[in-house]
């Protein structure tokens, strides 16, 4: 791959170009391939999936599939979206409440432990988490929480990481605007929520997308807690299906592709918030 | 991440105990719960007897860890991920890089092709795992992967069934590849656009040839601060990996002997039909030491936190 570098306004030489622009492009056929076999797959029949001669779409799209899919009484499709939705939701606004409080109180209320506090979290992010599955789930059951929305949520939401991006991000938030709510007689509670909120969508939106994403693609958590069929998430209905190729493969296809719908959607509505989120913090949700 | 003063302002007075601690508070008990609990539950479990309990009584000091230590498929995994991290970090970093720089440089379509590359982000490993596994490399003669080498004269290959050559790792590593290149991709494109344009105009000044050269001494070294990021987070992820493996070779009978992630192995011996929390847990801390270790090692090795 040509991997040179040029400064803006330096004539590049058409061939370059050229070069790049069809490396570019077939990377990106390469890129969008698996979508679109889960497109093809999907809306195929089953002797149309295993024909030994590759066609590029069926001569026919099934969409009555998506009926099938959604009517399946072994496949509790419907139910599995509705679970990944609630978790997602619950997990992003809870993970903004609760670590962006805790970012603020960080960093504007000049408590005499606070940076005590602050090292306490901290020191979470060094541990990586698989140090923690075990034991998070010894406790968990032991709290009766498993196949519970409370535990496939809850723990999910003290994220050291988000805690932490919300400090920097206030130590860096002008304090002049909070000054003058002070001034108006505005209490800590009040700068945060009337000023600081407000002024902050952008971040918060960044750091709602990441969040969203990493919830609703989660794998592990929900796999060792969603053991009753009533609580899994698409992740984990998609993972039973395909790891007991138990149902038709154009059925599996067409959940995996009606599964990754609303993060596709997301990301090309709030792809700049992404783009952003991923910038400042480094890391997925 | 450097930066440690919390509070910039020194008026520290007795009012803003309650404050502080209604903003703090919540998050910081739930940290407790569910991070500090576990952990130091999971050193506690490590050093007992605990099969079938969470409330063991018998301790057997170290044990727990020689076994792990001396237990062959744990070591073989840890070894196996070794060097699946030594092959798979450079490759991502390599095409990472090599996608932001040529991104970078063209102007028409470069939306398109930066979102294009970063789309398989918001794809999850189970569903990249899926079309792999069941379209791309299925092993029969209509997969994929098998038609396009049919087109070339090539024998059908069960990619995954059959450990022997092992070209489960061609699925493997291409999985992990589509699903993360693309997100270290835009953490170098932001990068790259840090770079002063007045660094490269000085160097053509100085008579540097455009391509290599100047990507050699202006663009790598300047990106130095990325790329550090990019292999770090890379290779924790590569010891950590679970999501794909599980998918990609687990079956309802299990998961085969090769090709297992520690984190595969650790769930069927902690979660599996033994329940053994105090071998599960002491393999999860020598998991752990391993990653703390190597990130150091390639800090050392890389220069990390050096000043340039």
């Amino acid at each position: 791959m040509d991997a040179t570098s040029r400064p803006v306004g330096h004539a590049p030489r058409v061939a370059a170009t050229a070069v790049r622009y069809a490396a570019l492009t077939v990377a990106a056929l390469l890129f969008l391939l698996p979508f679109y076999l889960l497109l093809r797959n999907g809306l195929a029949t089953e002797s149309d999936i295993t024909s030994p001669d590759w066609t590029l779409f069926p001569s026919t799209l099934h969409w009555e599939n998506i009926g099938e899919l959604f009517t399946d009484p072994a496949v509790p499709m419907a139910r599995s979206l509705l679970n990944s939705t609630v978790i997602a939701v619950l997990q992003t606004g809870g993970q903004l409440l609760l670590g962006s409080m805790c970012g603020y109180g960080l960093a504007r209320i000049p408590y005499r432990h606070a940076n005590k506090v602050f090292y306490a979290i901290v020191a979470t992010l060094m541990i990586p988490s698989v140090v923690t599955f075990v034991p998070s789930f010894v406790l968990v059951s032991s709290l009766g929480w498993v196949s519970s929305l409370r535990g496939l949520v809850i723990p999910g939401l003290f994220a050291g990481f988000t805690a932490f991006l919300f400090r920097q991000y206030f130590l860096g938030f002008p304090r002049e605007l909070e000054e003058a709510a002070r001034i108006d007689g505005l209490g800590y509670w009040g700068a945060y929520w009337r000023i600081v909120v407000p002024n902050s969508k952008a971040f918060f939106a960044a750091i709602a997308v990441l969040q969203f994403i990493g919830s609703w693609n989660a794998f592990l958590w929900p796999l060792v807690i969603g053991q009753d069929e009533s609580s899994w998430t698409v992740q984990v209905a998609l993972s039973t299906f395909l790891t007991a190729q138990t149902i038709n493969i154009h059925e599996l296809f067409l959940a995996a592709a009606v599964g990754i719908l609303p993060l596709v959607v997301v990301f090309v509505v709030l792809q700049r918030y992404l783009v952003r989120g991923v910038t400042e913090t480094g890391i997925k949700g | 991440m450097r930066s440690t003063g919390t509070v910039s302002t020194r008026t520290r007075g007795p009012g803003t105990t309650i404050p502080f601690w209604a903003f703090v508070g919540p998050f910081l008990i739930g940290l407790v719960i569910f991070a500090y609990v576990p952990i130091v539950w999971s050193a506690a479990l490590s050093v007992f007897n605990a099969q079938n309990t969470v409330t063991p009584d018998e301790f057997v000091g170290l044990r727990n860890y020689a076994d792990m230590l001396t237990d062959g498929p744990f070591v073989h995994s840890l070894v196996t991920f070794s060097l699946f991290a030594l092959f798979a970090v450079p490759l991502t970093f390599v095409l990472a890089l090599a996608l932001a720089v040529m991104v970078n440089q063209v102007r028409f379509a470069r939306t398109f092709f930066r979102s294009v590359f970063f789309l398989p982000t918001a794809c999850s490993y189970v569903v990249a795992s899926l079309v792999w596994k069941l379209s791309i490399f299925n092993g029969v003669r209509f997969g994929l992967a098998n038609t396009v080498l049919g087109w070339f004269g090539g024998d059908t290959v069960a990619w995954l069934s059959n450990p022997n050559p092992p070209w489960y790792w061609v699925v493997l590593v291409s999985a992990r590849l589509w699903l993360q290149v693309g997100f270290y991709m835009i953490l170098f494109i932001a990068g790259l656009q840090r770079i002063p344009t007045s660094l490269y105009e000085a160097a053509y000044v100085d008579g540097a040839n455009p391509g290599w050269q100047v990507f050699r001494h202006i663009t790598l070294p300047q990106l130095r601060p990325t790329s550090i990021a990019v292999l770090l987070l890379s290779l924790i992820a590569a010891y950590q990996a679970f999501d794909e493996f599980y998918n990609l070779l687990g079956n309802s009978r299990g998961y085969p002997d090769f090709a297992r992630p520690p984190l595969v192995y650790l769930y069927y011996v902690a979660l599996g039909p033994n329940q053994d929390y105090g071998h599960g847990s002491a393999g999860a801390l020598i998991l752990a030491l391993l990653i703390a270790m190597v990130t150091l090692l390639q800090g050392r090795l890389l220069g990390f936190g050096r000043r340039d």
